[in-house]
């Protein structure tokens, strides 16, 4: 069943996307599926008046009726070769959809299993930890995505693993809009440590909703790095979620990096929940155009000892809207908590737009956190001082925001993706220059 | 050295500047042929520094009146990418740090948009290191400067060896050295006017802009001039530096 005409409000963009087609599933699945279901349609899209969601206008996403996919494209290696990280175990996915041809599973050693979900749903593992911590029975695409995920990542790593694992999505174009809902699932046994990238491309300029949610479990002493990589199309939507427990003495790191999309929102929860656990985050929305970027971070440290440490860095031009909330919470009984978080913004033109809200929530002494929050322009005398070297306005501008950026870039422990990361920069800030948000 | 059929490459003429309403230069004249060593000196807010970077192109301030002519082009038509690719050089008297911009990667791409304009080819990351590794030894730098960010953590007297370094990449016709002295010890100040005096050739000029006699002890200047209210009070040889530092600033200031 599907409806051509455009949805004149958002109820009737809602109501497309539960028209979407029902996928495979095994009975345990079943009832969550249903359950997410029943929340999605309680819930609906938030309201503006709902706080976490007031500074993000969704109004753009709500012209558009998402279609079911229903048949898939058949890419080759060449169509994805620029995405492609060397010596990484590789699963991909077009359109939602797992691509076995494309996929590069060599690299697995033992201990580590990178499978598409569909594959393990009869592992008890699975069973065991899906969707036990995303909230789909409070966010409604977290719930749509659990109902309408088609496919997913398994990652399972139960020792060291090397090479890097990386969880390619890519979105293709099509006749009409559509929505795909990737879907993520990682375990990391007691001790393991892995480096896992979480990648959403776009391919060709399509018109999409991308609804993905990510669980990630870390038991104790467990070390993950964990990088998640928002390049969609420029007319594409990106709403992400995911949600990360921290075992004890456990190790998370992640760097979020969101780029793409007309309209994009990351949220991320970390939950402390064994002693002495250590999180980084770190974050860089880069965007021009009329492009919005909102990113959603909740640490909560439930327990003693807890480290956290959150760099977020939003860059803004054109008439871009980037949006930062990140919040730590210490919850009573987690004495000794040392946390910082720091947002630093770069506004590149007059018309662009930044909110940033740290907020620190405490219920506990004996507890050492810090926060603050800085918005500024391009340093007028480091950009003469380009000048005077002979460098141009356009590029002098380009080099020092790339700069803003190297600062989080450079920290993403896979040399490839640094790289590659820096030419799309520097590429997206020429293009925008030139008029519009190039590839 | 003085040579009065070298070529003029920057004639100054009645140039007057403001910075925010408020007149800093009220006038100043000055000639500087290829060849020449110019040192311009005088208290604290005579407008010395206010010249050097007026001849840049700093965006504060505004060129009120007269003229520059720099190699036949009209400096204040040009914006100051311009006048760098066309042979002007501006040391800053307070480099500034660029975290995220590593110095190496500055300096191929200064040189490389100066290939350009020339008509050159530019240089790849590895022609360009053989062309670095020469360079750095004109300002004895320690090589892994090269990969740091720009001035980032640099004390000051590596900060104003950098500047020269850049100097040194670039090659300009005329460089203007903004109090390049200023917080440099004994050994660096002997460095980087090592390092001026090695780039010193009949083609090109040097304008040094200092409050101290201390740094024409190594860089000998063929002109001496003295600004004073916005003006050049007085010019003469190295021996007026001699003198300004034996009488202090006062008399010239009286005679004004």
């Amino acid at each position: 069943m599907t409806m051509t005409s455009k949805p004149e409000t958002k109820e009737q963009c809602f109501e497309q996307l539960l028209l979407g087609k029902t996928v495979k599933s095994e009975v345990w699945l079943e009832q969550i599926r249903l359950e997410a279901l029943a929340h999605a349609k309680a819930l609906n899209f938030p309201s503006s008046r709902n706080d976490d969601w007031r500074f993000t206008d969704l109004s753009a996403l709500f012209t558009h009726g998402f279609q079911a996919v229903d048949s898939y494209a058949r890419l080759t290696l060449q169509d994805i070769e620029k995405f492609i990280i060397p010596g990484a175990i590789r699963l991909v996915f077009v359109d939602g959809s797992y691509a076995a041809e494309l996929s590069d599973l060599t690299h697995a050693g033992t201990g580590v299993t990178v499978a598409p979900l569909t594959d393990r749903f009869e592992d008890g593992k699975v069973e065991e930890n899906f969707g036990r911590h995303a909230p789909y029975k409070l966010d409604a695409f977290v719930a749509l995505n659990t109902n309408f995920f088609e496919d997913g990542a398994w990652v399972h790593v139960a020792r060291e693993t090397a090479a890097p694992i990386h969880l390619l999505n890519v979105a293709t174009k099509r006749d009409n809009p559509f929505a795909i809902y990737p879907r993520c699932m990682v375990v990391m046994e007691a001790a393991s440590r892995a480096t896992l990238i979480e990648d959403y491309a776009g391919l060709d300029d399509g018109v999409y909703f991308s609804n993905t949610v990510t669980e990630v479990v870390l038991q104790d002493r467990a070390q993950l790095q964990h990088v998640r990589v928002q390049r969609e199309d420029k007319n594409a939507f990106h709403v992400g979620h995911s949600s990360v427990v921290a075992g004890k003495d456990s190790k998370y790191a992640s760097f979020s990096i969101a780029l793409g999309a007309r309209i994009s929102r990351h949220t991320l929860h970390v939950k402390q929940q064994g002693e002495g656990a250590e999180i980084h985050l770190d974050g860089l929305a880069l965007i021009g155009g009329r492009q919005i970027a909102d990113t959603h971070t909740l640490v909560d440290h439930a327990v003693p000892r807890g480290k956290s440490v959150q760099l977020h860095k939003c860059i803004a031009d054109g008439s871009s809207h980037a949006i930062f909330s990140g919040k730590i919470m210490v919850h009573v009984g987690a004495t000794g908590t040392d946390s910082a978080q720091s947002s630093r913004n770069l506004l590149l033109s007059g018309k662009a737009h930044i909110d940033t809200q740290p907020q620190l929530e405490i219920f506990n002494d004996d507890v050492s956190c810090k926060h603050g929050a800085t918005i500024g322009q391009i340093d007028m005398d480091a950009l003469f001082f380009l000048k005077s070297r002979g460098l141009s306005e356009e590029r002098a501008r380009n080099l020092l925001t790339h700069a803003f950026a190297a600062e989080i870039i450079d920290k993403i422990p896979v040399p490839s993706l640094v790289e590659s990361l820096g030419r799309t920069i520097l590429e997206r800030m020429n293009g925008d220059r030139a008029g519009g948000v190039s590839k | 050295m003085i040579n009065q059929d070298s070529k003029i490459l920057l004639e100054v003429k009645n140039l007057k500047a403001e910075v925010d309403g408020v007149e800093i230069l009220k006038g100043v004249d000055l000639t500087v042929r290829a060849g020449e060593v110019h040192a311009i000196m005088g208290i604290n807010g005579s407008g010395k520094s206010t010249f050097s970077k007026v001849l840049a192109g700093h965006p504060d301030y505004a060129v009120t009146g007269g003229s520059a002519i720099f190699e036949g082009k009209d400096l204040f038509a040009l914006a100051p990418e311009e006048r760098a690719r066309a042979g002007v050089f501006l040391a800053f008297q307070y480099p500034v740090e660029i975290p995220g911009v590593s110095n190496s990667a500055l300096l191929r791409l200064a040189y490389n948009t100066l290939q350009t304009e020339r008509g050159l080819e530019e240089l790849d990351p590895l022609e360009f290191d053989d062309l670095i590794q020469e360079k750095i030894k004109v300002v004895e730098m320690d090589p892994s400067f090269l990969g740091r960010s720009v001035n980032e953590g640099f004390s000051g007297g590596e900060k104003k060896r950098n500047e020269i370094l850049q100097m040194a990449v670039l090659e300009p016709r005329l460089a203007i050295l903004d109090e390049t002295d200023s917080g440099l010890d004994i050994d660096a100040l002997r460095i980087v006017a090592k390092g001026v005096n090695t780039l010193l050739t009949p083609d090109n000029a040097v304008v040094m802009v200092t409050h101290y006699q201390r740094l024409l002890n190594y860089i000998v200047p063929d002109y001496v001039h003295v600004m004073d209210g916005g003006r050049i009070v007085r010019t003469g040889g190295k021996d007026l530096a001699l003198e300004l530092e034996a009488r202090g600033y006062d008399w010239l200031r009286v005679a004004a």
